[in-house]
């Protein structure tokens, strides 16, 4: 393990945040075995492949029963330990990473876990077969070679430096599969559950629950605590009073302020209250492949009629969204200052000034008179998001028509740029730039990138920064990054989210952290005795 | 109800008949007076709402209601009162257009099976049991989700179908039966004999002699309609935020808030029961004047 106290260090303001989740859980106070944790998870997954996905509704149900290479430390969030790696050597030039597996690590069905299956699971992210896609292929990209020496060693070599390589090891996205069943069927994890976390698959309901089951031969001894848990699809309202009415144990994604309160209200001492950043942000993407938002001037001109800041005061009150921010999550190590951040157009405080800036670059570009259709997803805070923006551009004479459509479609949007504006979202599992600014370089080079731009001075910038590994130099190539970004303005930030996680008091041993993506295995969550 | 004697006791045409009618059915001309009053705010809106309905004032949020916002604000500090001003538009002319629709194809096909009997006759009828066999809401929601959206002059015209096509077997039932009893008159085997065709028989003979149900069905599914417009607007399937709609006003953000600003729920819940209310009281109302066999 390399690199502890830097990453303590960064931790310090997450640990600081998490502290009293720390004091939920006394130091004499030992696991309890036994019981099913049920909670909520509020929208359905659309895939199993936790390769091919980036979304909650996936990680919440399907986490518990994989593994990974590395993981982030339980309660010790950004540290990096071993998950199925039981140690590692890192050569000199940080371009080759030697990794001892654990032995005798099984999967669900019984057979055992080898190195084999690690590098096919990683050649599978890296460079996927026909009818699979990886969502990570910009992670993997500097990843030259995977090679099993030995059923208990693997070697990665690097074609260069890539300083974010130890979080892509640690992505809870990155699961282990079954090197046979991919062997028969590459697509097998779409609708398969098989790997070797600590619970095994039961069942999936569609539109009602998941089901998991503790794995008897998981590799931690003793662990899980939990005999099973149960994911039940249920909206936002429904999560409030389910877990007011002690139906529900936990909903580790977040709630707003007021839907907290009433929780708090209704639970009382019972209630568990966790509070943090976190690592998500809405964005206002525009489609640079459909005129008028192939024009710079369009596209500025709409990022400068936002008011962040005020929103920011008031919209934190009433949803999930919280704190302006750039490209990084702010308040992290490579976020830029707020002072930096009023560099920007559409940061600026003075939003009357921004809006005159933004009616001249309209006038000029010939689009006094923009109408178009801001597509968004049908949950909140992206509703309120949607309402927000369409206010600001009415205020800068431009008509946006609001379709709001479930997840699937929001994807498949997304996906084939059938929008012409869209509410869109990006969350990650941790700080790295290289992990965060990968939604804003050229759609050529990351699919994730929704505004679909071709920018190849941005590459360069998120290239330099991703092999740079003297932090303030890298920190100084992500301000050039952000700030050409910004200026292009081909997908902007709108506001980072807040994380308020509300559960019940029984429920032991969960971390919390700035992302709603890791600690979702459970193999420390245990419950404790209902109170009397 | 026999559709010649309802058309030669009462003719809504004469404007002394809705003296008449207010006069006879007091409460359905309660429910009139409400239905104008709701079409005049629809119509005038600009003019008497006191805020614009979409603008957001975070300076307001969560008002309780006071004689600045008479019926409080949201959580985006928009006046509800006037949101329910304009969501009147909204109610009005998706259940009218809906209402409208649904009971003229319905009507007509009511008819047309009617006059031409035996195969036809038995092939729509089954057809309108099929569709009668599944509960309305379940069919306008099947409806919008496969069609989505269409807008024309700001009307989403794939809603207007969602809920019409619902309304067209019971209304073309309700019309059937009343089309039989025209069918068997000789004015009806006069215009036969005279060699008129079908299309002629049916809306020239047969359609202004079943104008009466029509009419009572047309304003009982405004009601309804705005029931649906609402239902799917909660459901998010109809009208989208920002615009204002009843339903849409109870769902959202109004959920999130209902125990500290009930208000936001109070108001549109209350529209939404009056405008039905006065929709049914005045359909029941126009029922009873135009059918003798209730006077008895």
């Amino acid at each position: 393990m390399h690199n502890i106290s830097r990453r303590t260090a960064i931790a310090l303001p997450t640990l600081a945040l998490a502290s009293p989740a720390l004091a939920q859980q006394r130091p004499d106070e030992l696991p309890r075995r036994g019981g099913v944790l049920t909670f909520a998870v509020g929208a359905e997954p659309p895939t199993y492949d936790l390769h091919q996905t980036g979304t909650f509704a996936v990680m919440h149900r399907v986490a518990p029963h994989y593994s990974t290479l590395l993981t982030y430390e339980p309660g010790n969030y950004p540290n990096i330990v071993g998950d199925l790696a039981e140690s590692w050597t890192v050569s000199p030039d940080q371009k080759t990473f030697t990794f001892k597996l654990r032995p005798n690590v099984r999967f669900h069905d019984g057979t055992l876990m080898t190195s084999e299956d690690v590098r096919v699971s990683y050649e599978r992210l890296r460079a996927p077969p026909a009818g699979v896609s990886s969502n990570r292929l910009p992670a993997f990209r500097q990843i030259d070679l995977i090679t099993a020496t030995d059923p208990l060693t693997i070697v990665i070599t690097m074609k260069e430096v890539d300083a974010s390589i130890m979080d892509t090891f640690a992505s809870p996205w990155n699961s282990i599969f079954s090197a046979a069943r991919l062997a028969q069927d590459p697509t097998f994890p779409v609708r398969n559950v098989m790997g070797t976390g600590p619970f095994r698959f039961v069942e999936h309901a569609a539109g009602s629950h998941w089901v998991g089951a503790r794995f008897d031969d998981y590799f931690r001894e003793r662990q899980p605590y939990l005999d099973g848990f149960r994911a039940i699809t249920m909206t936002p309202s429904s999560m409030v009073n389910a877990l007011s009415g002690r139906q529900i144990q936990a909903e580790f994604r977040g709630f707003t302020p007021n839907e907290r309160d009433r929780i708090v209200r209704a639970l009382g001492t019972e209630a568990r209250v966790e509070e943090s950043s976190w690592m998500l942000h809405m964005i206002v993407s525009f489609n640079t492949e459909r005129p008028p938002f192939n024009d710079p001037r369009v596209r500025r001109a709409l990022s400068l009629a936002i008011d962040r800041w005020g929103g920011s005061a008031s919209l934190s009150r009433i949803s999930q969204l919280g704190a302006v921010g750039g490209m990084v999550r702010p308040g992290s190590v490579w976020s830029a200052s707020p002072e930096e951040m009023q560099q920007w157009p559409g940061y600026g405080r003075d939003m009357a000034a921004n809006r005159a800036e933004a009616r001249r670059l309209l006038r000029e570009a010939g689009q006094e008179n923009l109408t178009f259709t801001l597509l968004n997803r049908n949950h909140q805070p992206y509703v309120t998001s949607g309402i927000f923006v369409i206010d600001q551009l009415r205020q800068i004479g431009v008509r946006a028509e609001h379709q709001q459509v479930e997840l699937a479609a929001w994807y498949a949007a997304q996906g084939s740029g059938g929008f012409d504006v869209m509410i869109d979202s990006f969350t990650q599992f941790s700080d790295d730039p290289t992990n965060v600014l990968v939604k804003y370089v050229s759609f050529d080079k990351a699919e994730v990138a929704t505004a679909r731009a071709t920018d190849r001075e941005l590459d360069r910038l998120f290239d330099a920064q991703a092999r740079e590994t003297d932090r303030d130099t890298r920190k100084r190539l992500v301000r050039q990054f952000e700030t050409r970004a910004m200026e292009q303005s081909y997908a902007v930030p709108l506001l980072w989210w807040q994380r308020i996680v509300v559960m019940n008091q029984r429920v032991r041993g969960w971390s919390m952290a700035p992302t709603h993506m890791i600690y979702q295995d459970l193999r420390d969550v245990w419950l404790a005795p209902e109170r009397s | 109800m026999s559709i010649a004697t309802a058309s030669n006791t009462a003719d809504p045409r004469r404007p002394v008949a809705i003296i008449a009618f207010c006069r006879a059915q007091p409460l359905g001309a309660a429910g009139l007076i409400v239905i104008l009053a709701m079409g005049l705010a629809a119509i005038f809106a600009e003019a008497i709402a006191p805020y614009e309905p979409e603008v957001i004032n975070f300076g307001a949020m969560l008002m309780a209601p006071s004689l600045e916002h008479p019926f409080g604000t949201d959580a985006f500090g928009r006046d509800i009162l006037t949101r329910i001003i304009y969501g009147a538009r909204t109610a009005l002319t998706i259940g009218f257009l809906s209402s409208f629709i649904g009971c003229t194809l319905g009507g007509l096909l009511g008819i047309a099976s009617a006059y031409f009997g035996g195969r036809a006759d038995l092939v729509i009828q089954r057809f309108v049991d099929v569709m009668l066999s599944f509960p309305i809401i379940i069919l306008a929601l099947v409806v919008v989700a496969v069609l989505g959206k269409t807008e024309l002059l700001g009307i989403d015209l794939n809603l207007v179908l969602a809920i019409a096509i619902p309304i067209i077997p019971r209304s073309s039932r309700v019309v059937r039966s009343a089309a039989l009893s025209v069918r068997a008159m000789p004015y009806i085997d006069a215009a036969r004999a005279g060699g008129y065709s079908a299309w002629h028989i049916i809306t020239r003979h047969m359609a202004p002699n079943v104008l009466a149900p029509y009419l009572i069905l047309l304003t009982a599914y405004i009601a309804q309609a705005i029931l649906l417009e609402a239902s799917l607007s909660f459901l998010g399937l109809g009208v989208s935020e920002p615009k204002p709609a009843w339903g849409l006003m109870l769902a959202g953000d109004s959920s999130n808030f209902y125990q500290e600003a009930p208000w936001m729920i109070l108001f549109p819940g209350l529209a939404i029961s009056l405008s039905v209310f006065a929709f049914n009281l005045f359909g029941d109302s126009l029922r009873d004047w135009l059918d003798p066999k209730f006077r008895l």
